[in-house]
């Protein structure tokens, strides 16, 4: 049992993260796009459809790939999670069936009239099917969040006779707090990306001194947009992502601040590596005081080390959980600079000669990608050894009737599967890059004198 | 509240096999009825708008099947393990094939996706047959409500079966062939001259096998699992499930025959949503028989707590409606045959 247990949490691990990669660029860039089509429509400027149609390609692939790595997803649940889905099917199931029928359908039905209906819809037709995937990719979102944080901070619901968990409260389950905050937080994050890759692309067009006009306007969508994501990100969605964790979870703000020992004035570790069997930190780089702030906006607040709690409600990767933490909150600092420097550039008017800048901007494009990913195994491994927190452990929800070894055969399946997707993936977005948005119409119109006069 | 959901979640499968069922056809018969590139072209650009929002169906019948029935997805789930597996495996090969194909012009690049996009679509029709053979057969399901199948055992249908045994693979063959006929109509109807003619003609083929087939997997279900003779003993108004079949049957020939191309396809659909409601009606009220029908699992010792099912039944209407008003909205904007040239799916450069 130990060892299938492992197995299937791998398994979900690999096939989640592997398949959020996709989602975070489409869920960002959805509302990209919807910015280019609102100033193609209010500026009249045809450039800026051009600059639609480029990204919609690019959008097409990831989405195409979010899709059929996100369908494996539901099916895990009771492919490989029978005993949990048996128990808390009757919540979530809600959730993930109401993001079938509200977000999907709507999601896919304006894709294919976004990707091959333009000529047809007209401009405004055009716009609204923009728009629509845009609601359908983050309705897709909210109701994945709210299941999440169910399993987070579970409402709304009532342990029926035989055990099972029925639902109780439809609007509190679906107006959990927790999934408002943490919507708001996961949103923003998948924003980040999109604006990193919009602007990264861009600034490697100016780089390199090719579509220059577009590279203007990706830059600046990127870059605007992004340094809004960025802080609000930290401010306030992050903060409130903290309090919520202090508050419900005060045994996993232990486990990710490293913070062995329960304290008054405890410190904040910028760097070091927790030693959990010795119970401290090596190497610690601290800011005094700094965690009973951040936490309780007061320096002397007393704050729960993982000495305050049973170590069998200790969440069982504790090293792990610390990283990506850490990860995820130093990426997220990096981000906010990156993005008010550039902004700032671009208000002053240098920011499309500043090489040095745009080669930041070009290279921090795999940066968001790993700090989402941290994010989601912050909030995961957080909830261990929790499936549902406090209500079900993550020992007891696994299939009991798959073995360790069918488990292993197909997460060994997957991971074949999705290194050649992975290496296709890369092969046509860099090629869409490669091959650019179409020509400006002036320049199209040199080129055919150039033919005529040859 | 249980009958109504099991109702519910029969009308979404329905729906799946009937629009996923063109598009896997249109892939399991592209190599066939489609030779040059610009022909292979006009069936992809026929699925091409449409292929993922049909297959959201299935993603929703599932998370429908998920909330009102979480003791059947558990187990079922688990239990078909395997089969599942390799269904997500194909889908992801199959969707990647639709996708991929028409961004490279080589000769390298095409073939193998037109290869796997044709290959994954008929490994997938069959699995589905077989998936629903499994479900009238019974599983082995004991006292913990859980089982695990394997893929196959000896191809008999004893206490210990696999997922593969005469009767799965029997019936298998039966949703490939019923998929390439229907999937061969709407390719028919979409597509012009040669590939249009080539479907039409592999569809009228795929006819006989369909209902020689069809006779012979009737028959042999009423000995597989009883509950069908009862069920429709004891309330004979479902007969109108198999004579929707027969009629639908009836006309795709007749339709065929008159040229009909649009009303041929509807007529397949007629056929598949009557084969299907047949076997719902059969099983019912079992949502997953055991061979031991002891253990079979049923829409009340399967459905959810009454105050989820009846919120959902709220929410549901609304989405579907509103999923039923994006469908039609989507087909009428692509209705018509498809042009290759003046399509924009794709580009080439």
């Amino acid at each position: 049992m130990e060892e299938a247990l492992g197995v299937h949490r791998l398994h979900f691990a690999f096939t989640v993260t592997f398949h959020y990669i996709f989602p975070q660029l489409t869920m960002g860039l959805a509302l990209l796009l919807v910015y280019l089509k609102t100033k193609a429509l209010r500026t009249g400027n045809e450039h800026y459809n051009r600059a639609a149609r480029f990204w919609a390609r690019i959008f097409g692939i990831n989405f195409a790939l979010g899709v059929v790595t996100g369908i494996p997803m539901e099916f895990q649940f009771g492919t490989n999670w029978a005993a949990f889905s048996k128990t808390a099917g009757g919540v979530i199931g809600q959730t993930l069936a109401m993001e079938g029928v509200f977000s999907f359908f709507l999601e896919s039905s304006f894709l294919g009239l976004f990707l091959f209906g333009e000529k047809k819809l007209g401009r405004m037709g055009h716009w609204w099917a923009g728009f629509l995937v845009w609601l359908g990719s983050w309705f897709s979102g909210y109701f994945i969040v709210a299941t999440d944080a169910w399993m987070q901070h579970p409402v709304g619901y009532r342990v029926g006779a035989n055990g099972v968990i029925e639902l109780a409260s439809f609007w509190a389950l679906l107006l959990n707090k927790w999934t408002l905050w943490q919507y708001a937080h996961t949103m923003l994050g998948a924003v980040q990306t999109g604006c990193f890759v919009m602007a990264g692309v861009g600034a490697f067009y100016l780089l390199t001194r090719r579509d220059e006009v577009y590279g203007r306007t990706f830059v600046k969508g990127g870059v605007l947009v992004g340094a809004i994501a960025a802080l609000l990100q930290l401010f306030p969605t992050g903060d409130m992502q903290g309090k919520l964790i202090a508050e419900n979870q005060p045994v996993t703000l232990a486990a990710m601040e490293g913070l062995f020992e329960t304290q008054k004035g405890a410190p904040l570790a910028i760097l070091g590596q927790p030693d959990v069997e010795k119970r401290k930190l090596d190497n610690p780089l601290v800011v005094p005081s700094m965690l009973s702030f951040l936490t309780y906006k007061k320096w002397s607040a007393n704050v729960r080390g993982l000495d305050a709690f049973s170590q069998d409600t200790w969440p069982d990767r504790i090293a792990l959980l610390y990283y990506s933490y850490h990860v995820m909150v130093g990426l997220g600092t990096i981000f906010i600079a990156v993005m008010v420097v550039a902004a700032f550039l671009y208000w002053r008017g240098k920011l499309y000669e500043s090489r040095w800048m745009l080669w930041i901007v070009m290279l921090c494009v795999p940066l968001p990608y790993i700090a989402n990913t941290a994010g989601w195994m912050t909030a995961e491994l957080g909830r261990q050894p929790w499936l549902i927190y406090g209500l079900m452990r993550t020992a007891n929800g696994a299939s009991p009737r798959v073995s360790a070894g069918n488990a292993l055969f197909t997460l060994i399946g997957f991971m074949g599967m999705y290194a050649i997707l992975a290496i296709l993936w890369l092969f046509l977005v860099y090629r869409e890059i490669e091959l650019g948005p179409e020509p400006e119409e002036d320049l199209r119109h040199e080129k055919k004198i150039a033919i005529a006069a040859d | 509240m249980g009958t109504i959901w099991f109702c519910l979640v029969a009308i979404m499968i329905v729906m799946y096999v009937l629009l996923d069922g063109f598009d896997l056809g249109a892939g399991a018969i592209h190599l066939v009825v489609a030779k040059t590139d610009e022909e292979r072209r006009q069936v992809l650009a026929s699925i091409g708008p449409v292929w993922d929002g049909n297959e959201v169906w299935l993603v929703a019948a599932g998370g429908t099947l998920y909330f009102a029935f979480p003791a059947l997805y558990a187990s079922g789930f688990s239990g078909f393990y395997l089969p599942l597996m390799i269904v997500l495996w194909l889908l992801i090969l199959r969707g990647a094939s639709i996708e991929f194909r028409n961004h490279i012009k080589s000769a390298v690049w095409d073939p193998l996706w037109d290869f796997l996009f044709c290959a994954s679509s008929l490994l997938l029709a069959v699995f589905y047959g077989a998936a629903l053979a499994n479900v009238v057969r019974g599983v082995p399901l004991d006292a913990s409500g859980y089982f695990f199948e394997p893929l196959w055992t000896n191809f008999r249908l004893g206490e210990k079966t696999g997922i593969l045994d005469w009767y799965t693979i029997l019936i298998g063959v039966l949703a490939l062939l019923a998929l390439v006929m229907h999937g061969g109509l709407w390719v028919q109807m979409k597509t012009r001259s040669k590939v249009s003619e080539r479907a039409g003609k592999f569809s009228g083929r795929a006819w006989w096998g369909v209902v020689a087939l069809t006779a012979i997997v009737t028959a042999v279900s009423f000995r597989v699992q009883p509950q069908i003779k009862e069920n429709f003993t004891a309330w004979p108004w479902g007969f109108v499930f198999p004579l929707l079949a027969v009629a639908g049957a009836a006309g795709v020939q007749f339709e065929l025959r008159r040229k009909d191309e649009r009303k041929a396809f509807f007529a397949s659909c007629a056929y598949l949503a009557g084969m299907l409601t047949s076997v719902v009606f059969g099983v019912y009220p079992m949502v997953l028989p055991a061979r031991n029908p002891v253990y079979s699992l049923t829409v009340n010792g399967a459905k959810a707590g009454d105050y989820g099912l009846k919120v959902g039944a709220i929410w549901w209407t609304i989405g579907i409606i509103l999923a039923a008003s994006y469908f039609t909205f989507v087909y009428r904007s692509f209705s018509g045959k498809v042009d290759v040239k003046a399509d924009s799916h794709g580009h080439q450069h």
